[in-house]
């Protein structure tokens, strides 16, 4: 598979202290690639570095054969599209205005959307299957229907890559499977990148093709679940015990945090 | 209905709006002149040498034209620096547009000089030191995203803060009969226009068609400048932008009327709440609506008091607060 996005020695720091420190990736076209890592790891900081967001002070980010450096934000929109973790729902816009945002990177001087524009958002919502909420302002939606809003808004930007920042962590677990299906599903369809930042060591599992394990700014390991996902690795980085095995599911890792009342077993 | 239909349906209503209350505005004075006398008047159709000619083409249509451009830009600004700075409290004068350019002015009038081009120059040039200032400000806070979303808000109120400490300071030092002088400049005065000032006005015209078309963005700049820069927007160059334009046309006509208070808060807040959240039709809106009230507030403050005039913006906070909670009442229920 050809390679879409990569990085080398890429470094952050802010006063004297470092966030990322020579961080190198590559993720393929069409891949779904998981960064995974405690918190305070850089995981956040490193998907603002990919989508343009924050500049790097050190380190080269590559996207599409062209520094990121020689694209305009506009440009990098047509290609790149973020699902953020805080979503601002404060100003009363409905969803199909707010899914419809999502062609701004196409759109003309003035900012009008036409025909083909609106048959995009409507055929995103459907897919996130938020069509029925389309009139309904983002405050009057649950957690699990905005995020499959903000997914929607993605999607409607045409992007070739799609970033998202713990799209499930504040979602009950049908909802999680829910979102992580949508984004499965859509990659299959359209073989559009993902990069997801996750907690979830057991979706991260189960969807991801390859994970990249990061602490501290450092990359601990990259490579497919089950190599990343290995025991002592996990200790080491998160800091407490782990247990990894085979999942009744088959074929994947399972990963159980151990709390301190079961570690005698 | 298509959303440019809706916003060139809006606009027209609004348009029509202003038109009438402009009409109505000449018709009435302490002259006591009439409405079809007005028209006849303005369609050329009357002397063009008698009393009232020349109160309506001297005296009263410079004064609406103020007001339709104070009041219009006024509540532009007031929706941008809403958006800009996503604080519903935000107002034109809320960066320190209105303390920079207050000092300049009382400046002028203290060392004597007129109203016009006096008083306007040293206004004009207090609110672009203020202007300097915010830029530099924003320039620096909006380049590292380190700095809280609300540091170019909290420079603004010190500013004003700021300001106001040594705008009191001038007053206390300022003998009685000035003092009144500047209180009415201090609340806006739309009375001291000349009609050869007019053509100033036209320098703001570019700036409303530049914040139309910005109208999209300033929408993405609600959801966050991260979120509206993951769609494509430029927001340092964007913010700055519409930053610059917006003072120097608030600073344009702040020279020439004072300090109006209360319209730039409030006509973005009631179109809000009635049209939604979108720029691309807040902004006409805005503008004309803007006008409309502001025409409308400076009509009463002339024709209400049996002698003499009240400073109109007595009136528009007299109408506006109460209008505004009602319809936030509304809003609720």
């Amino acid at each position: 598979m050809n390679q879409i996005l990569d990085t080398v020695n890429i470094s952050l720091n802010f006063r004297d202290k470092f966030i990322l420190s020579n961080v190198s990736l590559e993720v393929s076209a069409g891949e779904f690639f998981v960064i995974i890592g405690p918190n305070g790891a850089g995981k956040t900081s490193l998907l603002k570095i990919l989508s343009g967001l924050q500049k790097a002070q050190q380190g080269s980010i590559t996207i599409k054969g062209k520094s990121i450096t020689k694209y305009t934000r506009r440009n990098l929109s047509q290609i790149l599209a973020i699902v953020p973790q805080q979503i601002e729902v404060g100003f009363p816009f409905s969803v199909s205005e707010t899914v419809i945002m999502g062609r701004t990177p196409h759109l003309g001087i003035l900012g009008m959307e036409g025909k083909n524009d609106f048959h995009i958002a409507e055929e995103a919502m459907k897919f996130t299957e938020v069509f029925h909420l389309a009139d309904r302002k983002l405050f009057q939606l649950s957690g699990g229907e905005l995020q499959r809003v903000i997914i929607a808004r993605a999607i409607c930007q045409q992007p070739e890559i799609i970033l998202l920042d713990e799209p499930t962590t504040a979602l009950d677990p049908a909802h999680q499977l829910k979102i992580m299906d949508l984004m499965e599903k859509f990659r299959r369809e359209h073989g559009t990148t993902i990069i997801m930042v996750s907690h979830d060591l057991n979706l991260a599992s189960m969807y991801g093709d390859r994970l990249l394990l990061l602490k501290e700014g450092r990359v601990v390991k990259t490579g497919d679940p089950k190599t990343v996902l290995n025991k002592s690795l996990l200790e080491e980085s998160y800091g407490c015990q782990m247990m990894v095995d085979e999942s009744p599911l088959g074929q994947v890792a399972r990963v159980t945090p151990i709390p301190h009342k079961y570690q005698h077993i | 209905m298509s959303f440019s239909a809706k916003i060139l349906l809006t606009s027209l209503l609004l348009s029509i709006v202003l038109l009438l209350s402009s009409i109505i505005a000449i018709s009435a004075g302490s002259s006591g002149t009439h409405f079809l006398e007005t028209l006849s008047v303005l369609t050329g159709n009357s002397d063009p040498d008698s009393v009232t000619s020349t109160i309506i083409w001297q005296i009263r249509l410079p004064r609406v034209i103020l007001a339709a451009f104070v009041g219009g830009t006024l509540a532009l600004g007031g929706l941008v620096f809403q958006a800009l700075l996503r604080n519903p409290l935000a107002e034109p004068y809320i960066l320190g547009i209105s303390g920079g350019s207050a000092i300049g002015a009382i400046l002028a009038m203290l060392i004597g000089l007129s109203y016009f081009p006096g008083v306007a120059i040293f206004s004009f040039a207090g609110s672009l030191l203020v202007l300097v200032f915010v830029t530099t400000l924003a320039g620096t806070t909006l380049g590292n995203t380190m700095h809280s979303k609300d540091s170019l808000l909290l420079g603004g109120v010190m500013m004003n803060a700021f300001c106001a400490a040594v705008i009191m300071f001038l007053i206390s030092m300022t003998r009685s009969f000035q003092v009144q002088h500047i209180l009415y400049w201090l609340m806006g005065d739309l009375a001291t226009i000349q009609k050869g000032q007019l053509s100033i006005l036209l320098l703001v015209l570019p700036c409303f068609v530049i914040i139309f078309i910005l109208a999209r963005p300033m929408n993405l700049l609600l959801l966050g400048r991260e979120t509206a820069a993951a769609m494509g927007i430029n927001v340092k160059n964007t913010i700055l932008l519409l930053l610059v334009i917006t003072s120097l046309m608030v600073s344009i006509i702040v020279s020439l009327s004072g300090l109006v208070g209360f319209v730039g808060l409030v006509i973005p807040h009631i179109f809000r709440m009635v049209l939604g959240p979108d720029h691309r039709l807040l902004v006409p809106s805005c503008l004309l609506g803007g006008a409309s009230y502001l025409i409308f507030c400076d009509l009463l403050a002339r024709v209400l008091p049996s002698s003499g005039e009240l400073p109109v913006g007595i009136i528009t906070a007299l109408i506006g607060a109460p209008l505004f909670i009602i319809l936030l009442l509304r809003d609720r229920a």
